[in-house]
């Protein structure tokens, strides 16, 4: 085998030097921190063998985070190249990589994520759950995700990152277009966090479906674990489509089949339409959880329940059902006529009807209750008429016709920042800000979290509105450069400065979680909120076993019954608990996949055969495994809930 | 009261905006197929805007009337299950918008993806538009001439431009004259479009193709006929012709400027076969025979 150093090299870019020694640096740092404080077995213990549905989704939550600022920092350097004409800032390599891994990072490891983190948390808590179905499986999700995530990123040390798009059309995508590894990373990165994903999606709808409590009918599921319900669903039906095309991709890029190439039978459109066979339902997916969280918060600060609960189900799920059906809106101009194209756009237009039937709840949620404005509560509320924006020009683009003239141009690009930012980024702000004292025992300060709310809804404005009138100047999307004459300058700048606006109000909100855990006074009753569901009807932070009782659920708004009806939640002795062990096989499992995808990134069959067994080894070490959990004695979980406070009992 | 500023604010900055209107190429259309285009988008534009105000203003009222204060503090909001009635309307009004929506662009998709109204009697000027790199070949059959990063045709006259691609997917768009539509390279896609006015309209592609995408544009210029004819004329008798090794070098190229030459590549290097399978029924209306091409493409087909 010849072992070629060059290869791995990325070149030049006094940038990609410096995220090197970053990453060195951070690296070194956090090894050095581990062995002075002496925290690696904590670190072990804790959490890099927990099985626990929290921990699990704290850590998702903290990878996103991460994710987010590496999202950020490609958006920001792509705004600074195109604030002017004629920017030298970055060249066109690499703003071409730039480009590709921000929307990679922020939709597939950033946005979905934090949702799934979020769920993870959330979802058995408002279901009166121990756990989720498959606590091992959770693990093994979330370490094949970060696993994943981790590299894509090393790729813009180690290669170059990729550089077709993050959809990656074909044959651009192909070896003989793009001949670095960047985009072997793409089909490898996405497929080992992609399995994991799908393996939430089996594990969620699961658990939603077997392992509520008592009295918990359908109807009576609080909206965001409906949402959850929906989204895992769309999961388990999208997934797979990502899985076959992925693989079809290495097939093609790593061993020279023909299925996308331009000779010999390949079909370049084919991979368009995997592509978004699975690419349209997955903004659904990561839009819907959203859907549920804003349902929570408005409902919680109206001091209301949710209005027109069945129709917001029923209108979940015919989204679900279109999102299906639309995927061909993403290349009307591929000359495919009439017929085709009036037929999606129907479609594509369709969803803004149950989508408007949310919109209108949601507003007569607000209807005669008493409104406060809390950090979480004024995300929610902005969301409302930001998000409008980004559905009508959606409906705009639904227009075959009309898209002729907007296809891949920045009004585009507009619509889409316009509908996830508020329909995924400020959701899970929201629900961040709002379920944190849950998970920590303590909120955030409020008056910083406000200071980070007006500097990112009016920057987002700034940054994002002037992109529809650079669309309709004929501006198009992902070009890194453009002449003065073109007119398209200062639009970009404010675009810019709206950018920088943006990076400030997401560094305030790092800064108040920081702030909050050193001065924030610790939560007494679990309830800061006064809030509905049964995820508040336990303790802060949440003991393992999260209930102490299982609860018994008599209508839609357990707690609230509970607190203002006086209707009993937890009527059971307290009896010993099942829980399940700890384990460090997902993580092990985690690691060889990771140098598995690593080696075939880089055609080095025999690592990669051995890696491969590895993963074979691990997988029978899983499944030959004989372990039933452990039991918390009854007397010690009364302890930890006098400790706590009581409450439950 | 804080949350108003802002809001209006936006619907402020919204107005300042819109005097730009004549220098957003979009909506300054030179040709029928971007004017229904343009008319399209304002429609559209304006119906929306109709359904923000809705949205807005009920938006307002709600968090102006409904926030907590002083005054109604110790006030306990109802329970409210929903409204069968009031929850019918807001699904019944959208289904009525998007209705009327769905008409408006089937026929307005039909208008632009034939030979505009107007001008049907007339027999099309057949281009073949080919991208490679990121250049962009102009063949014209019916004259018997190449060019690269440029393209003349009459005014008044239908254009149908044939496009495909030697390599990645790309998007030919002229804005001002019509809509853009994939150039591929296993399939050729077809492009109506008729300039009302003469002058030069800046022309590029739209779909990410790699390094030197943002500098693939052409100039796409429309002439009086007469001029139309002269320019032919000079190109037959002063332009060197295409040969297959130029032709082949030319591909190779990443980027070249303009280029003229008085024979095509169509001959030794035939476009791909046409996007049959989804051709539309119109297409199949239009009369293929009498076109010069039409002989080498069809047996192309058959291969």
């Amino acid at each position: 085998m010849n072992f070629d150093l060059e290869k791995f090299k990325v070149h030049g870019e006094p940038l990609i030097y410096g995220a090197m020694i970053s990453i060195a640096l951070v690296s070194i740092g956090i090894v050095v921190g581990l062995t002075v404080f002496r925290k690696w077995g904590w670190l072990w213990r804790e959490w890099l063998t927990t099985v626990d549905h929290k921990r699990i989704g704290v850590m998702y939550i903290l990878a996103a985070l991460l994710m987010l600022f590496r999202g950020g920092i490609d958006a920001l350097m792509m705004r600074l190249q195109t604030a002017a004409p004629d920017m030298k800032f970055l060249d066109a390599q690499h703003y071409n990589e730039v480009f590709t891994t921000h929307g990679l990072i922020m939709i597939l490891f950033m946005a979905m994520p934090f949702i799934i983190g979020l769920m993870n948390v959330v979802v058995p808590l408002q279901i009166g759950a121990r756990d989720v179905a498959f606590p091992r499986l959770n693990a093994v999700s979330f370490w094949l995700f970060f696993f994943g995530a981790m590299l894509l990123n090393i790729s813009f040390v180690i290669g170059g990152s990729p550089d077709a798009g993050w959809s990656a059309y074909f044959p651009l995508a192909s070896l003989e277009f793009s001949p670095t590894v960047g985009n072997n990373y793409y089909s490898l990165a996405l497929q080992i966090s992609g399995i994991g994903t799908l393996m939430t999606g089996v594990n969620f709808i699961v658990t939603i479906l077997k392992m509520r409590a008592p009295g918990m009918k359908l109807m009576r599921m609080p909206m965001f674990t409906w949402s959850v319900l929906i989204t895992n669903v769309i999961i388990v039906f999208a997934f797979p489509v990502l899985t076959v095309a992925l693989a079809l991709m290495m097939f093609d890029r790593l061993f020279g089949s023909q299925f996308f190439t331009m000779a010999n039978g390949g079909m370049d459109m084919l991979w368009a339409n995997l592509f978004w066979v699975w690419g349209h339902p997955e903004v659904y997916i990561v839009i819907l959880p959203a859907f549920g969280i804003y349902s929570e918060i408005i409902a919680t600060f109206s001091k209301k329940n949710l209005y027109g609960y069945t129709s917001m189900v029923a209108s979940m799920l015919i989204i679900s059902l279109l999102s299906f059906l639309v995927w061909a809106h993403h290349f009307y101009t591929m000359g495919q006529g009439v017929m085709v194209n009036g037929f999606f756009s129907i479609t594509t237009m369709a969803i803004a009807v149950p989508t408007g039937v949310k919109i209108f709840n949601w507003l007569f949620t607000l209807r005669k209750g008493r409104i406060s404005f809390t950090t979480p509560m004024l995300y929610s509320l902005a969301f409302i008429p930001i998000f409008t924006i980004g559905g009508v020009t959606g409906v705009m683009l639904a227009m075959a016709s009309a898209d002729y003239q907007y296809h891949n141009t920045m009004f585009l690009v507009a619509h889409f920042h316009y509908v996830l930012i508020p329909g995924a980024v400020f959701a899970v702000i929201a629900g961040f800000h709002y379920w944190f004292p849950k998970v920590f025992g303590f909120r955030l300060n409020e008056r910083l979290g406000k200071h980070a709310f007006w500097w990112i809804i009016i920057s987002f404005n700034v940054a994002f509105f002037p992109l529809f009138i650079l669309g309709l100047k004929g501006m198009t999307r992902r070009m890194y450069t453009y002449s003065a004459e073109t007119g398209f300058g200062p639009l970009n700048m404010i675009s810019f400065a709206g950018a920088l606006g943006l990076a400030i109000g997401f560094v305030i909100l790092v800064y108040n979680i920081y702030w909050s855990t050193r001065y924030m006074p610790r939560d007494e009753n679990g309830d800061p909120w006064d809030a509905r569901t049964l995820e508040w009807a336990t303790h802060s932070p949440i003991p393992e076993y999260n209930f102490a009782v299982v609860p018994k659920v008599k209508s839609r708004d357990p707690f609230w019954a509970m607190k203002h009806d006086k209707q009993p939640l937890f009527e059971d002795p307290i009896t010993k608990i099942h829980m399940p062990s700890n384990t460090g096989k997902p993580f092990v499992l985690g690691v060889v996949f990771f140098f598995l995808g690593f080696f075939l990134v880089f055609s080095m069959w025999i690592p990669a055969i051995v890696a491969g067994i590895g993963v074979l080894i691990v997988l029978a070490a899983m499944s030959f495994e004989r372990d039933h959990g452990f039991y918390i004695p009854a007397d010690k979980v009364i302890t930890t809930e006098q400790k706590l406070g009581g409450g439950t009992v | 009261m804080n949350k108003k500023g802002p809001l209006y604010a936006m619907f402020f900055s919204l107005f300042l905006l819109l005097p730009g209107c004549s220098s957003l190429t979009v909506l300054n259309p030179q040709g029928p197929a971007a004017k229904t285009l343009s008319d399209t988008i304002i429609l559209s534009i304006l119906v929306m805007l109709g359904v923000l105000a809705v949205v807005y203003i009920l938006y307002i009222i709600m968090l102006v009337k409904y926030r907590a204060k002083k005054s109604n503090e110790g006030y306990i909001p109802p329970h409210e299950e929903g409204n069968i009635w009031l929850e019918a309307t807001w699904i019944a009004i959208p289904i009525i918008i998007v209705a009327f929506l769905s008409v408006v662009t089937v026929k307005t998709t039909h208008a632009v993806e034939n030979v505009p109204a107007d001008y049907k009697d007339q027999k099309p000027l057949v281009i073949y538009a080919s991208s490679s790199n990121w250049k962009w070949h102009f063949s014209y059959p019916e004259e018997g001439i190449e060019t690269v990063n440029y393209v003349n045709f009459p005014v008044n006259r239908p254009v149908e431009f044939r496009l495909y691609s030697f390599g990645p997917i790309t998007s030919f768009w002229i804005p001002q004259l019509a809509g853009q539509k994939y150039a591929m390279s296993d399939m050729t896609t077809y492009l109506n479009l008729v300039a009302e006015t003469q002058g030069d309209f800046l022309g590029r592609n739209t779909n990410f193709s790699g390094k030197g995408y943002a500098q693939m544009e052409f100039t796409a210029t429309s002439m009086s006929s007469d001029d139309y004819d002269k320019w032919v004329k000079d190109v037959k008798s002063t332009a060197s012709q295409l040969t297959e090794d130029k032709f082949k070098s030319l591909l190779a190229a990443a980027h070249v400027g303009r280029e003229t030459f008085s024979s095509t590549h169509l001959t030794f290097s035939p476009p791909p076969a046409e996007h049959s399978e989804h051709m539309d029924m119109d297409h199949s209306n239009m009369d293929h025979s009498n076109m010069e091409m039409s002989t080498d493409e069809h047996s192309h087909q058959s291969n």
